[in-house]
């Protein structure tokens, strides 16, 4: 079977298969980083522009690296050193960019479906690389690379999502992902931070989060991103610690097979603690590791067609 | 379309066992020599061939697979990209006699492709190349060190091996596009 999207804006419109194609290419992929020679001639003479109108340091750097490692080349393009300071609107900006012939943007904006309003004005295939709180694609298929690697598969998977709800485009990602593959989705976190959406998605709310421990085989922490913390969503930093932080002592309440997950960057003492993020059940690393071979698939895939697969 | 089976299992059998006698006469034994074969019917075809050098001569040969699709050069067409199957050398390929196995040689790109791959990998002291079938109609300069079969085919004939790793029997086969009255064939011989 093979790819049959030219874009990847979200995983609410891939397939079960189509996942599971992206993780396999990924996971071949991974082989690549492994070479003293971490370099393919798989996208020679590609020029992939990373659109970043958000701030973003992991994200980009693990794009680049893949693009990188495929032999693309590539151009880096960050909201505040860009015209959009002198009131450049995003279109314009994409109109001028595609006369530099681009095959790809990778793109990070704080509007939900900005792939969706770039899309009429451009050839190039689109990733989307987290927009607003509607998703952010690569983290799923990462975060998913990394269970399957640990779980082997995910039917019946019991996962626990728990933190910041309403404003992080994993949960959603990860959600649509996870239901795909037939994985049990919790989600939990402070009333304050669930959307009242959630429960059409298909899984359990809940703010009770030892109880949501119980039996789970995969435990995913999400940042409190600090920033929001003066709408006074929650009272303090220690307060959500105490109801929802992730200590060993509530690990405990978990599979004994459990793995722990972060999407980083992680506020230690805040989401988890330290013994928990180092100690033998965290993947957060391995989620890291991943990010690069995932990113690797999704644009080989997207970008590296063929005519004749059989032509000796 | 006419087809026409040319080896079945017991034909495919000898010519790899021919092709392993022929690459140990021609290296003297198998001291520093490693098999890599490419996806995806090379791959079993190299497991097969040491299986059969390891017997004779009493020693362990490294086998590795090639996946050249990350190599290919015609990536600017249009289609979806070819399914990884993933490259497997978990030995050092520096120094040694590589002897790269595939199924059919025709255009001879697909063998330009894993040479890239190839010395990715490491620098190797010489490559070799060992097909089971040589049909003609190269489009580069590459030619094989050992052919377990040469066969005059036209160019849009169609050769097929069949394998009971990848395929559940074996059987080499070629399928004829259009039957001609013209017996003979267009393909030059290297």
């Amino acid at each position: 079977m093979s790819f049959a999207h030219k874009h990847l804006m979200g995983i609410e419109e891939l397939s079960a298969e189509d996942i599971t194609l992206i993780l396999d290419t990924a996971e071949k992929m991974s082989e690549v980083s492994r070479r003293p020679l971490k370099k393919v001639p798989a996208l020679r003479g590609k020029l992939v522009v990373n659109l970043f109108f958000e701030n973003s340091t992991r994200t980009r750097s693990s794009f680049e690296i893949a693009e990188k490692r495929l032999s693309a080349d590539t151009l880096n393009f960050s909201a505040s050193t860009s015209s959009l300071q002198k009131g450049e609107t995003l279109v314009d900006t994409v109109l001028n960019l595609e006369r530099m012939q681009p095959d790809c943007y990778v793109i990070r904006h704080a509007s939900p479906g900005t792939c969706q309003l770039i899309h009429p004005f451009t050839k190039a295939a689109l990733v989307n690389a987290g927009d607003g709180t509607h998703e952010h694609p690569t983290q799923a298929l990462l975060d998913a690379m990394t269970i399957r690697q640990k779980k082997g598969d995910f039917k019946g998977l019991e996962v626990l999502i728990c933190g910041d709800i309403s404003h992080s485009r994993v949960v959603r990602s990860n959600v649509f992902l996870l239901s795909k593959m037939g994985a049990k989705v919790t989600v939990c976190g402070p009333a304050t931070f669930m959307p009242p959406h959630m429960g059409s998605l298909g899984v359990t709310v809940t703010t009770d989060f030892e109880q949501a421990l119980r039996g789970k085989d995969v435990v995913m922490m999400l940042r409190i991103q600090m920033e929001r913390q003066t709408k006074g969503l929650f009272p303090s930093l220690l307060e959500y610690y105490k109801t929802f932080g992730l200590t060993e002592e509530r690990l405990r309440l978990a599979d004994k097979q459990v793995i722990v997950m972060h999407p980083g960057p992680i506020n230690r003492g805040v989401e988890m603690a330290s013994e928990v993020a180092d100690g033998p059940y965290s993947v957060i690393l391995d989620q890291v590791e991943n990010g690069v071979a995932v990113r690797m698939a999704v644009l080989y895939l997207l970008l590296g067609g063929s005519e004749d697969e059989t032509a000796h | 379309m006419k087809r026409k089976t040319l080896f079945d299992a017991a034909g495919i059998q000898r010519s790899l066992g021919r092709l392993a006698l022929e690459i140990t006469e021609r290296l003297q034994g198998c001291e520093g020599m490693v098999l890599i074969g490419i996806h995806r019917r090379g791959v079993p075809l190299a497991q097969r061939i040491a299986r059969l050098i390891e017997k004779a001569e009493k020693a362990k040969v490294p086998v590795g697979s090639l996946d050249i699709n990350l190599y290919r050069d015609d990536f600017s067409t249009v289609g979806a990209a070819p399914v990884l199957r993933g490259t497997q050398v978990d030995f050092d390929i520096s120094g040694k006699t590589v002897v790269l196995v595939d199924d059919v040689l025709f255009t001879g790109r697909t063998v330009r492709a894993a040479l890239d791959a190839l010395v990715d990998l490491g620098r190797p002291a010489r490559v070799q190349l060992a097909v089971l079938v040589d049909r003609g109609h190269r489009e580069l300069p590459i030619q094989a060190d050992y052919v377990g079969l040469s066969l005059n085919t036209r160019r849009e004939d169609h050769v097929e091996l069949l394998l009971k790793e990848t395929d559940g029997e074996d059987a080499l086969i070629l399928e004829s596009a259009a039957p001609s009255a013209r017996a003979g064939s267009e393909g030059k011989r290297p």
